[in-house]
């Protein structure tokens, strides 16, 4: 095998594996960024894969399988929003659950569902005439499915609605001072519950493509852990949204780069790397010095009372 | 006032606005009705810009789009206006304190203020910074606005208001016209007795040096140079006053002095010993006191009882200890002689701290920190935030302390409360020694000029 | 907030250990009122689930050794928790500092060939060790370079996992298990002694009510549990009092972990004997414990409670298998929901509501 044919491979695997994490992504820096830590990302994307695969395996619409895995994600993480949001309960500890709930109900909900083929998945493309550009044709134009173009569309849009617009004054101003933007008339509570549900939409979708475009298939406990990677990816993208997608990528072709130590290393080990990596990851965050400008929201994780500073 | 301002919502009673009953029930209704706030605790978001600050919340009609040319047309000329100038496009964190509130008065115009509500407003203000902020004022009334000013200093009363309302326990005592009236008989209506204005001070009687500073530098949180080559002593029976405007290294200052920060410059002595870069455990064992700034934040843990935050520092000795074991029997006897002696309000020694007023905080805070008669005591803004009787009693304490022959570094922003209590005053400006001067004659322009970077001549 | 008129909140300064209790009770009974839907939604009468439940749990010896059976590692980790907890450090990992007890003991039953009793005794040894240091990693990279502890607790898990899928089907795999991913049997000597016929491993259980108590006294008696404490309600204050945050942490996690291990530990040497698939050594006792614990309101003697009425629900999840034929995952449903409900309460703890009289 060619070197060239070996990194188009690699590339190809890498866009396609960091499509669901960057889009899980982009949707926790949403919600961190307005002050809300959702640890239920894991539980929010079992969901959406459960319930996107219904939906594309019973109608024949992967597309609206994609989109209810959405809508499902973001009900669910209603709930995240009412009891840390509203109630003001911990963080922490309500995301945990959220998770819990969420692997459980699709362990319950799934259980018929195991094992059956989607003959109906969103289909992988090749876009005419940029395929044929060399080594790039190949690993952006060809075998990918639109999920991918449209993930990387949204980056910059996302981006710019954070940054320029006064719904991205708004998130930002809520998660590093909400009594500040209270006192301003901004509403907390609302623009939380927005970017928490936005949030539970994105993950939603993330967990929807896993079942019905990038293994078109559900198994019970599918997401494997990438809800927490997610998070990691978080911080490392600095809770913006271009450094998730380079975060993404990168740890996708991580992931695929450790694949071809197979020779020497056992099955078994190779697959405990993601999560090695994630930690790595933040460890090499740990080391930047820019950590007191670029670090968290302010408020993350700390929920807001008028009156009480 | 945060009524007024649409953060709390009345019991009772009504609101009326140009003779008509209005109801504020929320910040984004005050807006409407043109009344504005500028807070004590400035509102603005430290990571965004000084335009974005501005149009936080706003709805100017673009939708949610932003027009930046003309947020920063607009900023410019209100800017010029009155005398408010300050770079729209810089991050609100990069900005110096007198600056930041600049843009907080600034926002308010910017959404068409009427009515501005000002929250002692001069407490983080040099006296020239004063002076400008009142001329602003000043221009902002003439131009037909209502500001009303709260404070409790009571010469800044006398100076800028037209008319005077006393509120105690959250009544109006007496709204008076501030030309029909004077100091005396404000601070009278304000504490409901007569109140001696200055404190009954024993003559000093200076001792042994206890603390020698010594081109001491240091960094602050962001790793700037916030300490560059401090040097002063303190000696026994004195209170040194630390004056300057707030963040000019004062809070390094302290935390360097506890053990809490790292010097990168320059040594610390103790009573002959050499403690710099010694850990906050061995600087308080060699009897250094610390009233921290942050009562609530650092200087108790707010969810534990009055009894265990009485022995947050000395539970390791005994006799709260033995061994790796607790002595409840110590900390009880210890919590029940500490509230009698300074007079702690609490049902019992089990009550949370966080539970406490303010004032009854700060008594578990002395109770602890003078226990064991400390040598030097490092107090920070002991009577911040206090009300008048807690504030009298916090000065009484330390002057008894200072009596006994400790030493004690007193860090004010409040320069009545330096002038009054020190013996000497210290100036410090950008982590610089400004100069050090006796309080017993010290004019207050004289430390104005310092505190604003006018180096005193070297004697 | 904003609240309608005629309600009435108030601060609760310190809600009483009494209103603690019944609020957390009332929060389980909705929870497991919500629950009920999914028996109805299945066509079986709530009522009759929660009975053969309960039935399933406590009605025989056999039920009662799988409750017990279940506590013994909630116990041990959900002691461990609240340790943690208190201090402020979110540890995920039980599950993982579980797996890495039990590859020890295992490590120690198979390959030391230590004599008798002395075996039993190392396999303790090791699997506290091997938890702890499992625990001390997060503990280290949180104290020294600020990272996440839920993040890099819950990454490990994983990790621990995978090693141990490893070494049963690599290096450890035994010669008489052919097909199987199995370690080989270990010797008597390595096997803990049991109550009667059931399934009750009881030094384990021991080690439990041992650690619940000494953790208790540790946590409200001495200067360690103090400066826990401290550093837990207030980390500045911590560092104003010259308490060090990077050993409590590492204290912390050192008990913690270590309790973990001692789970996994019991686990291998007294139900399976052997190293096996991770997911048969602990069944989310870990992640389950952090319920435990909270319930216990990092209480370390209420966890023996807590974790008793958790192994009842574990238990009954074999019922809800067998006999109802339900998926089992529906007691991951009952776990987060009684979460839910329990952290949603907190707010009826802090605050009081009352009906406004005019």
């Amino acid at each position: 095998m060619g070197w060239e044919t070996w990194i188009i491979a690699t590339l190809s695997r890498t866009l396609a594996y960091g499509t669901p994490l960057l889009i899980a992504t982009l949707g926790e820096i949403f919600a961190e960024r307005a002050g809300v830590l959702n640890l239920g990302v894991e539980g929010m994307m079992i969901m959406g894969a459960y319930s996107g695969f219904v939906i594309a395996y019973t109608t024949g619409h992967p597309w609206l399988g994609i989109l209810v895995a959405g809508v499902v994600g973001a009900v669910f993480s209603i709930i995240h929003a009412f009891v840390s949001v509203t109630l003001k309960a911990n963080q922490v500890v309500s995301g945990l659950a959220l998770t819990m709930l969420g692997l459980g109900l699709a362990g319950v909900l799934g259980r018929g569902w195991e094992g059956l083929p989607l003959f109906t998945p969103i289909h992988k493309m090749t876009v005419p005439v940029l395929s044929s550009i060399p080594v790039l044709g190949p690993i952006l134009f060809k075998g990918q499915n639109l999920v991918v173009y449209l993930t990387m569309l949204l980056v910059p849009v996302l981006w710019y609605v954070l940054f320029r617009t006064r719904i991205g004054i708004s998130i930002r101003a809520v998660g590093e001072s909400p009594a500040t933007a209270d006192s301003l008339g901004v509403n907390v509570t609302r623009i939380r519950y927005l970017c928490v549900i936005f949030g539970g939409f994105l993950a939603g979708v993330a967990g929807g493509y896993l079942s019905v475009a990038y293994r078109p298939s559900w198994t019970q406990g599918m997401t494997g852990g990438m809800g927490w990677i997610v998070i990691a990816l978080t911080i490392f993208a600095f809770w913006n949204p271009i450094y998730g997608l380079l975060g993404s990528y990168l740890f996708a072709a991580l992931y695929h780069l450790s694949f071809r130590l197979q020779a020497w290393v056992s099955p078994e080990l190779l697959k405990a790397m993601p999560y090695l990596f994630a930690i790595l990851v933040l460890i090499f965050v740990a080391q930047g010095t820019l950590k007191k400008k670029m670090g968290a929201p302010a408020a993350l994780s700390v929920p807001y009372t008028r009156g009480e500073e | 006032m945060r009524i007024l301002y649409g953060l709390y919502q009345p019991d009772e009673g009504e609101i009326l606005l140009n003779g008509k009953p209005i109801r504020i029930s929320s910040p984004r209704a005050a807006l409407t009705y043109h009344i504005g706030m500028v807070h004590q605790h400035f509102r603005l978001v430290p990571t965004l810009s000084v335009a974005e600050n501005m149009v936080l919340g706003l709805d100017e009609g673009t939708g949610p789009f932003l027009n930046y040319r003309q947020t920063h047309k607009k900023i410019s000329q209100i800017a010029e206006k009155y005398g408010l100038v300050v770079d729209p496009q810089a991050k609100v964190w990069q900005l110096t304190v007198g600056q930041q509130q600049r843009v907080e008065i600034l926002k308010a115009l910017y959404r068409q203020a009427d009515v501005l509500i000002m929250d002692e407003p001069t407490s983080v203000l040099t006296p020239q910074e004063v002076d400008q902020l009142f001329a602003t004022l000043r221009t902002l009334v003439d131009d037909g606005l209502t500001i009303i000013f709260i404070t409790h200093k009571l010469d800044e009363v006398m100076e800028i208001s037209d008319r005077v309302t006393v509120l105690r326990k959250g009544k109006a005592i007496a709204t008076v016209n501030t030309a029909d009236t004077n100091k005396a008989e404000l601070a009278k209506l304000m504490v409901g007795r007569e109140v001696v204005f200055r404190l009954e001070k024993n003559p000093v009687k200076r001792g042994e040096k206890i603390l020698a500073v010594d081109d001491l530098q240091a960094l602050n949180d962001r790793g700037l140079p916030a300490l560059r080559g401090v040097s002063f002593e303190v000696y026994e029976g004195e209170i040194l006053g630390v004056a300057g405007v707030s963040g000019n290294g004062q809070r390094e200052l302290a935390e360097v002095l506890t053990g809490l920060r790292r010097a990168t410059g320059g040594h610390v002595t103790l009573e002959g010993k050499d403690v710099t870069n010694r850990s906050a455990r061995e600087i308080a064992d060699a009897g250094v006191a610390h009233v921290p700034t942050e009562r609530k934040t650092m200087g108790t843990v707010p969810s534990m009882t009055i009894r265990e935050n009485l022995i947050l520092k000395s539970y390791r000795q005994p006799p709260f200890s033995h061994g790796m074991f607790l002595d409840n029997k110590a900390a009880e006897e210890n919590a029940r002689a500490a509230m009698k002696e300074y007079a702690i309000l609490a049902p019992n020694i089990d009550t949370a701290v966080k539970v406490l007023s303010g004032g009854n905080i700060q008594r578990v805070v002395l109770a602890r920190e003078l226990s064991g008669d400390p040598r030097l005591i490092i107090a920070a803004h002991p009577t911040y935030g206090l009300d008048v009787g807690a504030t009298e009693q916090v000065r009484q304490i330390l002057l008894a302390q200072r009596d006994r022959g400790a030493g004690i570094v007193l860090i004010s922003e409040d320069l009545e409360e330096i002038m009054t209590m020190s013996d000497r005053i210290l100036v410090l400006f950008q982590g610089q020694v400004m100069g050090i001067i006796d309080a017993e004659g010290a004019q207050i322009e004289r430390i104005g000029l310092m505190m604003a970077g006018t180096e005193e001549e070297k004697k | 907030m904003t609240a309608p008129n005629w309600l009435k909140i108030e601060r609760r300064p310190v809600a009483s250990g009494r209103t603690v209790f019944i609020i957390s009770v009332l929060a389980i009974l909705a929870a497991l009122l919500v629950a009920a839907i999914f028996f109805a939604a299945y066509g079986i009468s709530p009522i009759y689930a929660y009975y053969l439940i309960l039935r399933g749990a406590l009605g025989n010896m056999h039920g009662f050794s799988e409750t017990i059976r279940r506590m013994i590692p909630l116990l041990l980790c959900g002691v461990g928790l609240t340790v943690a907890f208190r201090a402020l450090f979110w540890n995920i990992g039980a599950e993982g500092q579980i797996l890495m007890g039990a590859i020890a003991a295992s490590g120690v039953a198979l390959f030391s060939g230590l004599p008798g009793p002395l075996l039993l005794i190392a396999m303790f040894i090791a699997g506290f060790l091997a938890g702890a240091a499992w625990g001390l990693i997060p503990a280290a990279l949180k104290a020294k370079l600020g990272l996440n502890d839920v993040i890099t607790t819950l990454m490990l898990n994983y990790v621990a996992m995978y090693v141990v899928l490893w070494l049963v089907h690599g290096p450890w795999k035994g010669a008489s298990m052919r097909g199987y991913a199995y370690t080989d049997m270990f010797p008597n000597a390595a096997q803990l002694p049991m109550i009667g016929s059931t399934s009750i491993h009881w030094p384990t259980l021991m080690l439990g009510f041992i650690a619940a108590v000494v953790m208790y006294i540790l946590v409200n008696r001495t200067r360690s549990g103090f400066e826990i404490r401290v550093v837990g309600e207030n980390p500045e204050a911590s560092r104003f009092a010259g308490i060090s945050q990077f050993k409590t942490t590492m204290l912390v996690m050192f008990i913690s972990g270590g309790l973990a291990g001692f789970a996994g530990v019991g686990e291998v040497a007294g139900i399976y004997h052997r190293l096996l698939d991770p997911s048969q050594i602990s069944m989310g006792y870990g992640f389950t414990a952090i319920i435990v614990a909270w319930l216990a309101r990092k209480n370390p003697l209420a966890v023996i409670v807590t974790s008793f009425f958790f192994g009842i629900l574990m238990a009954g999840g074999d019922v809800i298998k067998i006999q109802l034929r339900l998926p089992f995952q529906l007691i991951n449903v009952f776990n987060g929901l009684i979460m839910f409900f329990l952290i949603g309460s907190e707010l009826l703890i802090r605050y009081k509501i009352s009906i406004r009289r005019r």
